[in-house]
């Protein structure tokens, strides 16, 4: 039994009000189904009818856990999420299976590389992109007492060795360099990139570049407060995720420095477009998105941002255009 | 049903119509789908349902859901009759001081769930009556769908899975009018043979005359909600119903008459004259 199956059943043991529902996707919970008897429903290819059901159980009082591949939750059932679950403000969490890069070899089809953007446009909802298991088990524990939706990407890779604070919506945890003064990089990222950040941090802390790394964990709420300290302290920030460059975190970023009138230096890495399906190793390396090619373009931006010359303040009147 | 009970219902429907016509004025609304499901609601909430004001927050009540939601009028004539909310809050239509509008809210006391989209509320109707099951309740699950509705495919994968999960305290009714929104359905999308689609889906179907209380009677007297299958009835019904100067017009769904026509048709309803309408008809395609 796997430590998600282990959260659910304690759960469901310990409150009524507890049901499992999967669009025919159970492969992370295969002992759940009979120990929990009537409270798991297998609705079978059919997302949106499996969100339309959670959301009429929610508003007669039930916590109702959905699952499905991510790109089809977020995707295919979007109108049922944000009609039955979003308006409706009841607590449905929908767990997307293989997001982001973790869709490795399946194309294009299976990849939810939007989902973050789409789901945190929606009010009411919010969004969790653990970085692996024991930050998922930690965080989902929380959740499951919240009482509103929640998108969550599913995540069951190996823990990370790092410092944790406890899961809170909104508060970021910094998972390298906390200690760094005046840090010349700080990484912002979530999921299942936050191993390649830290790899990449300690590769450049060897060529002395002094780079934190803030593991954003939820992006709605997102931590402003960690993104300010980031465009404050350090000379570069970097945002990192296995999501499109539109609506995710690099557009948080932007939205946070505009909504405050801060400015900084900015690399934003993720995805462009569709990234090209293959073993997970060599996407990430293909995509220009694991720890050696991090670090290899922060340090080109960092070239970059000494050889620049000084920009000359604008006159009154006139408008930059780059 | 006695005489007296077939009047009494008959007259309550009356009353509905002529909030539905107070409601077609100063904004209007979606008077053609309001009307022909008038009968039916009054039925449900005189004689199947079991709900009042006084258990619309009890766990066992009965629900019902209106899934094409553009027909909320007649509801919310229904539930000002049934004392749900009072008769003077219709007069609240359209503004943004209640919760009133053209589909359904659930902040308003008897309404069960929002929509306005199609195609949604069979699904979350299934979720209510799992959960009704789960706790050993009585509860049925009534949702009113369009037969214009039919299109959508999340009706069709929400028929299957309720089949699949054997939810039998689940009742859908087809408002079978014939018409979607500026068309007749048969011309654009043709459903028929409908019952047989149900059928094949897992479905018992009935069929009723959703203009007929004694039909409907009939038809709700004799569910049998424990065979394991979910039900639809599938019910007759002509837009527009009780207004022959709008009925089974397809440019009289959506209507915004000025105060004098809908003084004309609350006349026309009571039998007395045919109203004169002027006010421009609604023609989309």
């Amino acid at each position: 039994m796997n430590r998600y199956e282990t959260l659910l059943l304690e759960t469901a043991a310990r409150d009524e009000r507890l049901v499992v529902i999967t669009a025919e996707n159970r492969g992370h919970m295969r002992t759940v189904p009979p120990l929990l008897g009537d409270r798991f429903i297998d609705v079978g290819i059919a997302e949106q009818t499996m969100i339309g059901m959670a959301a009429g159980m929610a508003v007669r009082g039930r916590v109702v856990v959905t699952h499905a591949l991510a790109a089809f939750l977020t995707m295919r059932a979007f109108e049922f999420i944000r009609d039955d679950v979003a308006i409706a403000n009841v607590p449905v969490i929908m767990v997307g299976m293989v997001p982001g890069v973790m869709s490795d070899g399946n194309g294009p089809t299976h990849q939810a590389i939007e989902d973050v953007a789409i789901m945190r446009g929606l009010p009411n909802m919010g969004v969790f992109c653990p970085c692996d298991e024991s930050e998922f088990i930690d965080g989902m524990r929380v959740l499951l007492e919240s009482r509103r939706p929640w998108y969550v990407r599913y995540i069951n890779t190996p823990d990370l060795a790092i410092d944790r604070v406890a899961f809170e919506p909104g508060v970021a945890n910094v998972v390298r360099g906390e200690s760094i003064h005046r840090p010349d990089v700080t990484i912002l990222t979530y999921g299942f990139l936050t191993r390649q950040c830290i790899e990449a941090a300690e590769e450049l802390g060897r060529d002395d570049i002094q780079v934190r790394v803030v593991n954003m964990r939820t992006l709605k709420p997102a931590d402003e407060q960690a993104i300010l300290n980031a465009a404050a302290t350090s000379g570069l920030v970097v945002t990192v995720e296995d999501h499109f460059l539109t609506g995710g975190l690099a557009s948080i970023v932007a939205e946070t420095l505009m909504a405050r009138g801060k400015g900084a230096n900015v690399l934003t890495i993720g995805f462009p477009t569709w990234f090209t399906p293959g073993r997970l190793d060599e996407v990430l390396a293909h995509e220009r998105i694991n720890s050696a090619a991090i670090a290899q373009r922060i340090r080109q931006r960092l070239a970059d941002i000494v050889h620049a010359p000084a920009q000359p303040p604008l006159l009154p009147n006139e408008v930059s255009n780059v | 049903m006695t005489a007296d009970q077939r009047e009494e219902l008959e007259q309550a429907a009356l009353r509905v119509r002529q909030h539905i016509i107070g409601m077609s004025t100063n904004g209007g609304c979606f008077i053609g789908a309001s009307l022909s499901c008038a009968d039916l609601l009054v039925y449900l909430y005189w004689r199947f349902l079991n709900i009042s004001p006084m258990t619309v927050n009890a766990e066992d009540r009965d629900v019902v859901l209106l899934s094409k939601g553009h027909d909320v009028p007649a509801l919310y004539g229904v539930l000002a009759e049934r004392g749900f909310i009072s008769k003077d809050r219709l007069k609240n239509h359209l503004s943004v001081d209640d919760h009133i509008y053209w589909h359904p809210n659930r902040a308003v006391s008897g309404v069960e769930f929002h929509s306005g989209s199609l195609g949604h509320l069979l699904s979350v109707g299934m979720g209510m009556a799992l959960d009704a099951r789960m706790k050993g309740l009585p509860t049925r699950v009534v949702v009113i769908l369009g037969d214009g509705e039919l299109n959508e495919g999340s009706v069709w994968e929400a028929c299957l899975v309720a089949s699949a999960l054997n939810i039998d305290n689940l009742v859908a009714i087809v408002d079978r009018n014939h018409f979607q929104a500026n068309i007749r359905t048969e011309e654009l999308v043709p459903l028929e043979p409908l019952a047989e689609k149900f059928r094949a889906f897992g479905w018992d179907t009935m069929h009723v005359n959703g203009h007929d209380m004694e039909s409907l009677d009939e038809c709700f007297g004799s569910i049998q909600l424990s065979s394991g299958r979910p039900t639809v009835v599938i019910a007759d019904t002509r837009r527009g119903k009780g207004l022959p100067s709008i009925e089974e017009r397809a440019d009289r769904w959506f209507c915004n008459f000025s105060p004098e026509e809908a003084e004309a048709l609350l006349d026309e309803l009571s039998g007395n004259s045919r109203a004169t309408l002027t006010s421009e008809t609604l023609i989309v395609r």
